[in-house]
């Protein structure tokens, strides 16, 4: 079984977010960028996969700029074969990714496509929806669980109610959630070898796909600053602050 | 700043240091101090990064491969965790896994390096004697020859890991007086005649063992020496700079914490009516600790070039790395102080990382050749 695991480059999870003063974006210059924490959780189901002899080969997919070669190089570090590089400066939309993705599958045909179920830098959630649609693929999203028997996969679904199971067949679009796995760490050994894991780099252009933006970013804005709480004396005091200051009741 | 001797792998194998930091000691790192203890499975969590096998064959489970500047990394952002104790708890396999290696024997490597280089077991390095550590060539732990085994008779003190580890690498005396009299054995903690106590109560550290050895006519198979008879100073010599480099990164670690820690603080809390970021005196000292970090990592990042150059038969930068230890520890003596005065009463609290720093300066200034002794150390490297 071939897999495809996309690894979005993103602001660091740790990194406190904030707003370019133009108000066009959120800032990136000189912030510390890391591998998509969804992203980390794919790869390691894949890894995994292959590790249990269901996979055969782990490919780790980045689109973007020329810095993405190093989320890809941390995916070979944590045991994917090999890396396919989309190189644009370009701002690229969850459509254009699932365009370029599309692409990508259409030459490399594998049997699952594993991508997270958001990145953390806009929190789209569309991409690999997006990705089954264009490929008429059945999907497994929100994945805390993943079972292969033969062609089909049993899913378990993280849902608003609890955990909903389904059985899909292959191929198929999966997304990652957060209890799926814990993601290991690249040990150096491991560094080491993925030096020398190929990485293939192409243009947008080369995949037939064009990527020019369909939205508009009017404007980004901080959150407004929360204020400390209060400390009430009474019942009445509480019931006159939500009627009054926070205008609820 | 930015390293021009960066590379991709140094880079990656940082980031993995630094994110298991992150999640896998620093919230456990109070509780471990308190307690005196680290699991066992940390030991083998870090192993298999593979941070115990630089210069180590593949052979015996190691790396297969050395890099100074990889090493210095792992000091450093192991000095980031705010418990020393942590990787000192580790620490002793990093100081004796290379004696063994480059000296032991074909079945000894293979019995011992594997383990200890996984984590499964511990080793650790014994020069210190009760009668003192700095003067190195004078050691008093007597090795007698007897028919197939060497029978050690003397004491140790202050070894890290000393009560867990599996395998001990201890200077005795084979010779005469001085330096040309002292060989290497690797004592087995299952040897006849050894036995071992623990040091209570260290001002630092907790969370790491530190013991005194007594070998009483404790024996050891004569294929447990390591390298030729009466040749065990020079190797105790070489074996020293690597120790004291990972000290440095680990003292360049240490002053980053305190820094950001002050930072944090100075930000959130507020003084005379504004926060304390505001007051110029706190300003300077946080300028004052940057720039003692910026000149530590830039010394550190040159030295790592010199030593890697060393393998292709450069000399081995030891004034240099000498003046480095105790120009680190002094610069880690001001971050320290300067923390705990921005923290000032709530940083004399226990449970805070600034205060465990303050209190582990001095291990860092005594431990592995004190500052005294380095200096001298350098002044002899300049010919006088
Ligand atoms: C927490 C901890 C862990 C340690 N782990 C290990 C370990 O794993 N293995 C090991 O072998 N050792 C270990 N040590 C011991 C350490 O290396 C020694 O403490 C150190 O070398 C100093 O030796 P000493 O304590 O015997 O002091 P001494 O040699 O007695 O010296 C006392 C003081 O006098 C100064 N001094 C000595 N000679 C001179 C001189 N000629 N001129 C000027 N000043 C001088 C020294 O700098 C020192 O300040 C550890 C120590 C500590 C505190």
């Amino acid at each position: 079984m071939k897999l495809l695991v996309a690894v979005k480059r993103v602001v660091d999870y740790n990194v406190k977010v904030r707003v370019k003063s133009d108000g066009t974006g959120v800032e990136t210059a000189n912030v510390k960028m890391s591998m998509n924490p969804f992203d980390e959780i794919g790869i390691e189901e894949a890894v995994r996969l292959k590790e249990a002899g269901t996979a055969t080969e782990v490919i780790a997919i980045s689109l973007g700029v020329q810095q993405c070669q190093e989320t890809i190089r941390t995916a070979l570090a944590m045991g994917a074969d090999r890396g396919i590089h989309v190189l644009t400066d370009d701002v690229l939309e969850p459509l254009a990714v699932a365009k370029l993705m599309k692409a990508i599958v259409d030459k490399e045909s594998p049997d699952m496509v594993i991508l997270g179920k958001q990145a953390i830098d806009d929190d789209a959630n569309q991409t690999g929806q997006m990705l089954a649609a264009l490929l008429g693929w059945p999907q497994g999203t929100f994945a805390s669980k993943l079972t292969a028997n033969g062609d089909s996969l049993e899913v378990v679904r993280e849902v608003d109610g609890g955990l909903e199971t389904i059985k899909i067949s292959l191929p198929a679009v999966i997304t990652t959630d957060l209890r799926l796995n814990e993601p290991r760490y690249a040990s150096l050994p491991n560094i080491m070898k993925a030096k020398k894991k190929p990485i293939d780099q192409m243009a947008p252009a080369d995949l037939g796909v064009d990527v020019t933006p369909r939205l508009e970013t009017v404007s980004v804005v901080e959150p407004e600053k929360r204020e400390g709480g209060v400390k009430v004396e009474t019942v009445a005091e509480l019931i006159d602050k939500l009627q009054n200051e926070a205008k609820v009741i | 700043m930015k390293n021009p001797f960066e590379t991709e792998e140094r880079r990656a194998f940082r980031e993995t240091v630094a994110r298991f930091v992150e999640a896998e000691i620093k919230p456990f790192a109070d509780q471990w101090d308190e307690d005196g203890e680290i699991p066992w499975e940390l030991h083998e969590k870090v192993g298999a990064l593979g941070a115990f096998g630089f210069g180590i064959d593949e052979a015996y489970g190691g790396l297969g491969f050395d890099d100074c500047f990889m090493r210095a990394a792992y000091w450093e952002e192991m000095g980031r965790c705010g418990a020393g104790g942590v990787p000192a708890a580790m620490g002793g396999r990093n100081i004796s896994v290379a004696p063994i290696h480059d000296l032991g024997n074909e079945d000894l490597k293979m019995r011992v390096l594997p383990n200890v280089i996984a984590g499964r077991t511990g080793s650790s390095l014994a020069i210190t004697e009760p009668g003192g550590g700095s003067d190195v060539a004078n050691l008093k732990t007597q090795a007698r020859q007897d028919g197939n085994h060497w029978v050690l008779n003397g004491s140790k003190t202050f070894i890290t890991g000393g009560m867990k580890s599996d395998h001990i690498v201890v200077a005795a005396r084979t010779g005469g007086e001085g330096l040309t009299g002292v060989s290497l054995f690797l004592v087995d903690h299952d040897s006849p005649g050894f036995s071992r106590t623990p040091l209570d109560r260290k001002m630092g550290w907790w969370c790491s063992d530190q013991a005194t050895l007594y070998f009483d006519d404790c024996r050891v198979p004569a294929t447990n020496m390591l390298g030729e008879q009466d040749r065990g100073f020079i190797a105790v010599m070489n074996n020293f700079n690597l120790e004291r480099i990972g000290l440095v990164a680990q003292c360049l670690g240490m002053m980053k914490l305190c820094l950001a820690e002050s930072i944090a603080w100075a930000q959130q809390r507020e003084t005379f009516g504004k926060p304390m970021i505001r007051h110029q005196v706190i300003r300077h000292k946080i300028a004052d600790m940057s720039a003692r970090i910026d000149a530590l990592e830039a010394l550190v990042n040159q030295i790592c070039w010199a030593v890697n150059e060393s393998a292709n038969g450069d000399d081995m930068p030891v004034a240099e790395i000498s003046k480095a230890k105790f120009h680190a520890t002094k610069a880690l003596e001001f971050c320290a102080s300067e923390a705990m005065q921005i923290m000032g009463g709530a940083g004399y609290l226990r449970g805070n990382a600034v205060e465990r720093t303050y209190r582990e300066v001095k291990v860092m200034a005594i431990g592995g050749g004190s500052e005294e002794i380095m200096r001298d150390l350098a002044v002899r490297q300049m010919g006088l």
